[in-house]
């Protein structure tokens, strides 16, 4: 409708007058955002300005890299390889689901790994980096990298992992490393800020987390400029950590493969010292396992494997696993009696088979009795029953103190996983553990290396040392740190009298040398390396009345568990000791046969520094001696650490 | 009807209209823009694409279409703004029933060559005719209830679709714009102390209804209100665009870090930088003066809306010229509240300098109707 001229400029006035309110209402507010605009920039900027450094400025770590390891030679045994993995950034990544199905046509990813990466991809924040494949080849880095416009938030990523190249022979030395877990991280006091890094490896076993101290390192520092992803833009500067220690062994690598491969599958354990200063020179537990395996996270299929085994492959033997010494223990005993002067070497004790005390029968192994024994036969015959008598005159406390001083019953500090102490019983052990006194049937055991006393092998080979050299040699596994000798102190000679090591040493040389001596079967013919040894049968179980009516079973008769335990320790050459070796097979039946033999090789191996030659060996043990030799010398590593068929 | 009212002899007509265009209005659009160039290239990283160029495309296409708009007769955009708000309707509608869903929210159309937001043109048709209307009602009725409901009729039934989709950001806008031309048709000051009194009982409404089942926002929109009223309470969630932005805005400090310097935007610490957020780029980069610069090149355009306003004395031109500033204003006022911690995030783009093709297009053709209004005023 037509409006009149006077509607017309009333309306006019109206809009006008309203503009003009709503113009100056709007102009009010940009005033007012004007205001908030200068309040925010200038008198606020400078605190502003720092927050917006702390959001661009992140300081990351780098990790050191791990020290290494080498054995006495200076053979690698733990190295750090450059290792590749793929991570994805979650929330650059878009669609994870398409991503993996188009990562998983470039490379192979295995269900475990991928399930692990997606539950850490939904409890961390969106803008860290996951790792969806780890160790993946450089082949397969390739094809990420050609194809990655396709792969968003996906980023090959390069970093350190350990190695060990000499596989399952140092897996019980070494230990191996693995991602710190929250386990650790609650167990251990440590502020480290390296522990914070995903999947940052420490050692978890053995020597890598006994001496994780020296081999870790320390953190350097970046100061890196990120956007907002937490994505690293460029690096502002950087302060270089320390590398990890590199540590050297007192182990020579050849030696110690040839051990493992000596002990082949039994379960067993073998351990060589030097003599004359303590130097591990080969510790092997039988079977063992591959540590790459654990580095790489073991699945769970092959964990069972190892844990299900019943030779326990993951126990190491050599310093946790302790045993009845059985009639190795027999030199301690001896010498405790020739100190304490209840026996002289040519004194005789007459072995009819057994002997009562106390109203107990204590048999002889040899149940027709071994006639009239000195120092000299008794330990080459291993006759119990000389020992039992020896025993009753000299008492449990002495017999410990012996025991203690060869280094049994002691926790030596070797840098391993569960070194165990052992066990000399005393008559207050018994009180406070058992609850019952001391009587002299336990005397009688223990003088034989039964009842309660337990060593480990390495004790055992200690012993050997101390009694060969006559130092109080202590074990000694690591020989140089950096570069820098581990110095071993000056050895104190051990406190027992020299003509009663030597009496001792003489019928240990019997055993391997005399026709009648336990290990005379296992005797090495040639001058200048022979051989002084123990044999050792531990029992492992009660011989009831009932069995021993009905004659005691033959040891093969037996299941394997219920088996005894076969020992052997020797030192060579004699004379000139300079190694100490200490065998145990468990349950594999009698020291002479299953133990002595393991220990005569190795200690030929050690003295000859390689493969012995034949001449070494009796006449009639020289063709199966060769077979052996062939077949291990296949498996062996060469003297620098490499294998035949492997790179 | 009121177009008798123009003297068509004395409307310039064929292309000797170009020459009656407001110029300085024209201008002032395109330092904006060029502003926002500036800004996209720099968020860029320094890089005519991803967003510089196609923005820059959109702005002389816009151009084109303004120059286009302000040719036809303004008459022509009055009897047809019955038929563009039906339209708007009805495709508000359509994105209801069929649009893509995109960011949580169904809102656009695809057209094929573009994204056809319906609540953009609705912006500019709602403004056509509330203006028309007011134009076609007789001055005396203007504040009868009965008259006054049909206008609050027209701008809640679109508020309510764009509510749905749901878009709070352009609810706002469109309710806040159509009452800006309620209140310059010299609707009577009782209503709009009625409907503020009202508001502000529903917000009271929203909060109480939060956690039951008619609860009457989205979670998210009650988590962006939350962390409004306190940003520190979530920095790294919800409040962390607030945070982001404050930060990068105030080190920007009075003459900024210089173009492409600005470290919180170039490093994504900012969200949506190169669209919702990009003022706090150009703060950052250009500081306080920068700033301030563009705010009052936003307040220039106000001025001169204002004034082709008041020199019009058509009715329904002053009244659309005023309604378009107004949702103008509204558009980089609640942007700026929002990137400044003044207001929540509710997702209003920055208008002429954000990066976005439809709200661009949409602006231009609006300003297209004011420079028609301009061309074809009574004189």
């Amino acid at each position: 409708m037509r409006r009149t001229p006077t509607e017309s400029i009333e309306s006019h006035g109206r809009i006008s007058r309203r503009s003009l309110l709503m113009g100056s209402a709007q102009l009010g507010f940009i005033g007012l955002l004007g205001l908030r605009m200068r309040h925010l920039q200038v008198n606020q900027a400078e605190q502003f300005r720092l927050l917006a450094e702390e959001n661009r400025i992140n300081i990351r770590l780098i990790p050191p890299a791990r020290g290494e390891i080498f054995d006495r030679n200076g053979v690698l045994i733990a190295e750090n390889e450059p290792s590749y993995r793929i991570t994805i950034v979650r929330e650059d990544a878009g669609d994870v689901d398409t991503l993996i199905a188009r990562l998983s046509e470039l490379i192979e990813l295995d269900d475990t790994s991928l399930n692990r990466a997606m539950t850490e991809m939904r409890r961390s924040p969106p803008f860290l980096p996951i790792t969806i494949a780890d160790r993946v080849s450089w082949e397969e880095v390739s094809r990420v990298a050609v194809n990655a416009p396709a792969l968003p938030g996906v980023t090959p990523e390069v970093g350190l992992s350990r190695r060990y190249p000499m596989s399952e022979d140092f897996a019980h030395v070494i230990g191996y490393v693995g991602p710190v877990s929250d386990y650790d991280l609650s167990r251990i006091e440590d502020p480290d800020q390296l522990l914070r890094i995903p999947r940052f490896q420490i050692g978890k076993v053995g020597l890598e987390a006994k001496r994780e101290e020296f081999l870790r390192g320390k953190a350097g520092a970046k100061r890196v400029e990120v956007n907002a992803l937490g994505r690293v833009m460029r690096e502002l500067d950087r302060r270089e950590g320390q590398q990890g220690a590199d540590l050297q062994l007192t182990i020579d690598h050849q030696l110690q493969a040839y051990t493992q491969a000596r002990l082949g599958d039994e379960s067993a354990a073998a351990v060589v010292i030097d003599c004359q200063n303590g130097d591990i020179l080969s510790i092997c537990s039988s079977p063992s396992y591959d540590p790459n395996l654990f580095v790489r996270g073991i699945s769970v299929a092959d964990y069972k494997e190892l844990t299900g085994n019943k030779y326990r492959p993951l126990a190491n033997k050599t310093v946790q696993g302790t045993y009845p010494p059985g009639s190795t223990f027999k030199m301690v005993t001896a010498l405790a009696a020739l100190e304490v002067g209840v026996v002289d070497a040519n004194d005789t004790v007459w072995c009819p088979g057994h002997l009562e005390v106390s109203n107990r029968r204590f048999h002889c192994w040899k149940r027709a009795g071994h006639g009239h024994m000195d120092l000299n036969k008794a330990l080459r015959e291993s006759c119990d029953v000389y020992f039992y008598d020896l025993a009753r005159q000299v008492g449990i406390d002495k017999i410990t103190s012996m025991a203690n001083r060869l280094g049994l019953g002691i926790r030596h500090d070797l840098p391993m996983s569960a070194v165990a102490q052992g066990l000399t019983p005393t008559k207050d052990w018994k009180q406070q553990v058992r609850g019952a006194d001391w009587v002299v049937g336990d005397t009688v055991n223990a003088s034989i290396g039964q009842g309660f006393v337990l060593a480990s092998p390495m004790q055992l080979a200690l012993m050997t040392a101390r009694i060969a050299s006559g130092k109080a040699v202590t074990p000694r596994l690591i020989k140089s740190i950096n570069g820098a000798e581990n110095a071993a102190e000056a050895i104190p000679p051990v406190d027992i009298n020299l003509n009663h090591l030597r009496q001792v040493q003489q019928a240990m040389y019997a055993v391997s040398n005399n026709r009648r001596g336990t290990a005379y079967r296992s005797r090495v013919i040639e001058d200048g390396y022979r051989m002084a040894g123990k044999t050792g049968t531990s029992q492992v179980r009660n011989i009831s009345a009932a069995e021993r009516r009905a004659g005691v079973f033959r040891n093969k008769d037996l299941p394997w568990e219920r088996r005894d335990h076969a020992l052997f320790v020797n030192f060579a050459p004699y004379g000139n000791p300079r190694v100490a070796v200490a065998v145990v097979v468990e349950h594999g039946g009698g020291g002479s046969t299953a133990a002595a033999p393991i220990g005569r090789d190795i200690t030929l191996q050690a003295l000859y520094g390689g493969m012995p030659p034949l001449s070494a060996y009796p006449n009639k043990d020289r063709a199966h001696i060769k077979e052996q030799q062939d077949r291990i010398r296949r498996i062996m590593p060469d003297r620098n650490g490499i294998r035949e068929g492997r790179a | 009807m009121s177009y008798l009212e123009y003297t068509v002899k004395t409307a310039p007509s064929g292309f000797r209209k170009i020459l009656f265009l407001n110029w300085a209005l024209v201008m002032l659009l395109i330092a904006v823009s060029g502003a926002g160039f500036l800004m996209l290239y720099s968020v860029a990283g320094g890089s005519f694409s991803p967003w510089a160029e196609p923005q820059m495309k959109r702005f002389a296409m816009g151009l084109v279409l303004m120059v286009i708009v302000a040719m036809v007769p303004i008459w022509f955009w009055r009897n047809i703004s019955v038929v563009a708000y039906s339209v708007s309707l009805v495709l508000l509608v359509l994105v209801e029933v069929m649009g893509s869903v995109g960011m949580g929210a169904q809102r656009w159309i695809d057209l094929g060559f573009m994204r056809l937001q319906p609540s953009e043109l609705m912006k500019i048709t709602l403004v056509m005719i509330l203006a028309a209307y007011y134009d076609w009602l007789p001055m005396h009725k203007t504040s009868r209830p009965l008259w006054v409901i049909i206008p609050a009729f027209l701008i809640l039934l679109p508020t309510a679709l764009v509510l749905r989709q749901p878009d709070l950001g352009t609810s706002i806008l469109l309710i806040t714009g159509g009452a800006m031309v309620m209140f310059m048709a010299s609707v009577h000051w009782a209503y709009f102390t009625a409907v503020i009194g009202a508001v502000g009982g529903l917000v009271v409404a929203v909060f109480q209804s939060r956690g039951t089942a008619w609860q009457l926002l989205k979670d998210y929109q009650y988590r962006r209100i939350d962390t409004f009223l306190d940003p520190s309470s979530d920095p790294l969630g919800a409040g962390y665009h607030i945070t982001q932005s404050k930060i990068a805005l105030g080190s920007g400090g009075w003459t900024g870090r210089g173009f492409m310097q600005g470290t919180q935007s170039r490093l994504n610490f900012l969200p949506e930088k190169h669209t919702d957020f990009i003022f706090t780029t150009l703060a950052e980069e250009f500081g306080f003066l920068g700033g301030a610069f563009l705010l009052g090149l936003y307040a220039l355009i106000l001025l001169f809306c204002i004034a082709a306003a008041m020199a019009n004395r058509d009715r329904f031109s002053a009244l659309l010229i005023l309604g378009i500033s107004a949702t103008f204003f509204l558009f980089f006022s609640v942007n700026m509240s929002m990137v400044m911690g003044m207001a929540p995030v509710v997702g209003v783009p920055l208008p002429l300098v954000s990066y976005g093709g439809s709200a661009m297009l949409v602006l231009m053709i609006a300003f297209g109707l004011i420079q028609s209004a301009h061309v074809h005023r009574p004189r």
